[in-house]
């Protein structure tokens, strides 16, 4: 911002034509420049593109596979998701989790037009729980309840990481007095604002998994440092994979 | 090799691209005035690091400017008017306009003291006019007698000279906010646009996101986790206090002003699993939901500074809805929302002041975790095309536009490490602005 104009005085001494003076220079200035090609006239326009998407079926079960089929008309180019595909064509794809799909046609002269569809995945149904723990007390906090870790871009819960909160899990059915935060932790190789909300998605896929496994949740809070506050700090696989977790500590 | 004429008449810049790949900015001969800024005239009693600051300052400013040739004093063989009447004199005018030099435009000036105060007359003029004409400039200005008050002048001197060659507005006398972590946690901090005057802002202890200059240049909105969860805090750059503004259900990150100052833009969870743009009028009241989203966040809005007319306003934002997060675009009311048809991973847009382009951080190629160069590119509606505007081969984040619709300021450097820097549009004058502590997510002032 500008400092406050009161901050000192401006006085004019005598510029009264200095603008128009000012514009008539700068345009002699610019008659050295060699003038610029004359435009090309302009081509005909292109008729505009459509595009049409599907997805058969439209729900499948985590590990099936759905068939995207596209058709366009006055394209010249056609991208399903960022990338460039033939005009008209299909597709099969096994997503993990939810995913809109959505391709963009577009003609000769830059219009485009664009259709999406949605194949959402269902989980199969979740494995019995464990039986009730005998034991009340297993240890301490942080002796047993382990973090949870991620795959770059992800806050889908691993396999890994569903071993490891069944345990979790079983101590807190155990010890049903402490309450729990979980804080979303990402790698530093994304951009900050984005993995402030990935961080906070996986702490949420944490305490969704958590309570699925019969723990209340309201003993359970989340939150979201995203890069901030890192395990380690190399640029190394090893320590990105340690940076992306959801982190327990001993809520309120 | 094809001619876009990106900038146009607001920096008289041609680009050349290679018309099929888009990544290579090629200055071809802008015209430049060809400007000579011999040292200002000493008056009696100006302490002598008073005149050198301001000397270096205004100088500074022109050459940061990147719309004129600063001719080094070293080509000066005319003499300096000593006052404007000199300049009746067609031989010094002919003196400066003579090859090798070939002056063109000519600042000068003189210091003095009057009443304890130093006060500066500072003149332009196109000296390839005969005499009694070519005036461009001719201003005083008066503040206290310190290093302060001399850069004070240079900057508002350097500004009118800007304006005066028809490249106005300048940027001598904007501010940058911005992050930094030098004091042992991340606070808001701002300072000149040329790093001068580093201010810690808040102290909050905390982590610390997005700040955003409001137009009117009085407050800061910015992101803070000092309540646990990050939550939208106002601060007033007038008494360094937080203003009151609601809290809300699970987060709340990434707020941006719209251009009237009147809302801000921003994206929250409200407890629930993703986030979502909302607009809510400054003083708390009026919260609108602009996006409906399953399983994927949008953050980061950015507003139209100059949207079309009859529009409801722009906001450019960041969705994850197709995997990697993209840059989308759509009316302030939440209708028509498009993607700008990049791929990779692209994030934290900026929109240009004049309305016409984005800047953004784009991992272009893959973007998946074992890609390479995070760099700032330029998104030019009109075209339909982007520039590259760093090439440094290390992480690039958060341009911010400023002002003048030339510069950009933007981090750089390896995550935990970086600092700021500013560039022109045209990949001249690079300038680093910070170096203590980790410096991140600068915002660029409204004027």
């Amino acid at each position: 911002m500008r400092k406050a104009p009161s901050s000192h005085l401006v006085t004019a001494l005598t510029y009264g034509s200095a603008l128009a003076l000012c514009l008539t220079l700068a345009a002699c200035g610019h008659k050295a420049v060699p003038p610029p090609p004359p435009p090309a006239p302009p081509p005909a326009a292109a008729p505009a593109p459509t595009v049409t998407l599907q997805a058969d079926p439209t729900a499948v079960e985590s590990g099936a596979a759905s068939t995207l089929t596209w058709a366009s008309t006055n394209a010249t180019g056609v991208e399903l998701n960022g990338t460039a595909v033939n005009l008209n064509g299909s597709q099969q794809v096994t997503p993990s989790q939810s995913t809109d799909y959505e391709v963009v046609a577009k003609n000769a002269d830059g219009q485009t037009a664009n259709a999406s569809v949605r194949v959402t995945v269902t989980q199969p149904p979740p494995p019995p729980p464990p039986p009730a723990p005998v034991a009340k007390d297993l240890g301490t906090f942080e002796e047993n309840v382990r973090d949870a870790f991620f795959d770059y871009d992800k806050s889908d819960i691993r396999p890994d990481a569903e071993t490891l909160l069944q345990t979790d899990a079983q101590y807190l059915k155990a010890n049903p007095d402490t309450n729990i935060q979980i804080i979303g932790h990402c790698d530093a190789r994304g951009s900050a604002e984005y993995n402030l909300a990935l961080g906070d998605r996986r702490a949420q896929a944490v305490k969704n998994y958590l309570v699925s496994q019969g723990i209340d949740a309201s003993r359970i809070t989340t939150t979201s440092v995203g890069k901030e506050q890192p395990f380690c700090t190399e640029t190394t696989d090893d320590c990105y994979q340690l940076n992306r977790r959801g982190h327990f500590t001993k809520g309120n | 090799m094809k001619y876009y004429r990106i900038l146009g008449c607001l920096l008289g810049l041609a680009l050349a691209l290679g018309a099929q790949d888009q990544t290579n900015i090629v200055i071809t001969g802008q015209v430049k005035y060809n400007l000579a800024l011999p040292l200002f005239h000493p008056g009696a009693g100006v302490p002598a690091n008073v005149q050198s600051t301001f000397n270096q300052v205004l100088w500074n400013d022109l050459y940061q400017s990147a719309v004129v040739h600063l001719v080094g004093r070293s080509l000066y063989t005319a003499p300096t008017p000593a006052a404007e009447s000199d300049l009746n004199n067609p031989a010094l005018r002919s003196a400066w306009t003579a090859a090798p030099s070939s002056i063109q435009r000519l600042v000068f000036g003189a210091l003095q003291l009057n009443n304890g105060g130093l006060v500066v007359d500072g003149f332009a003029y196109d000296v390839t006019q005969p005499p009694g004409a070519g005036r461009l400039l001719a201003r005083r200005y008066a503040n206290p007698d310190t290093l302060d008050g001399a850069r004070s002048i240079a900057h508002h001197l350097a500004d009118d000279i800007i304006a005066a060659l028809g490249f106005g507005p300048g940027i001598a006398s904007s501010q940058i906010a911005f992050i930094s972590n030098r004091s042992g946690h991340q606070e808001v901090w701002t300072m000149d646009y040329d790093g001068h005057h580093q201010q810690r802002r808040t102290r909050l202890g905390s982590i610390a996101y997005s700040p955003r200059i409001s137009p009117d240049g009085q407050t800061v909105a910015f992101m803070s986790s000092v309540s646990g969860q990050p939550q939208i805090k106002l601060l007033s750059l007038l008494t360094n206090r937080l203003l009151s503004f609601p809290t809300f259900r699970g987060m709340a990150v990434t707020p941006a002003w719209s251009p009237d100052g009147s809302k801000l833009a921003f994206a929250a969870n409200m407890g629930g699993a993703n986030l979502e743009i909302f607009t809510i009028n400054a003083n708390g009241s009026g919260l609108r939901r602009l996006t409906v989203s399953h399983g994927y966040d949008n953050l980061s809005p950015t507003w139209n500074p100059k949207p079309p007319p009859g529009s409801p306003g722009q906001i450019a934002f960041v969705s994850s809805r197709i995997g990697l997060p993209q840059i989308y675009t759509m009316n302030a009311d939440g209708s028509n929302q498009q993607r700008v048809p990049l791929g990779g991973y692209a994030v934290s847009p900026s929109w240009s002041p004049n309305g016409l382009s984005l800047a953004f951080a784009w991992v272009r190629t893959g973007g998946g975790e074992n890609s390479g160069a995070f760099d700032i590119y330029l998104w030019y509606f009109g075209d339909q095309k982007y520039v590259q505007l760093t090439h440094n081969g290390d992480r690039n984040d958060f341009p911010s536009w400023a002002p003048d619709n030339r510069h950009i300021v933007f981090e750089s450097g390896p995550p935990y490490h970086t600092q700021l820097f500013t560039v022109a549009a045209d990949g001249s004058v690079p300038t680093q602005l910070t170096s203590a502590g980790n410096n991140e997510m600068p915002n660029w002032s409204w004027h």
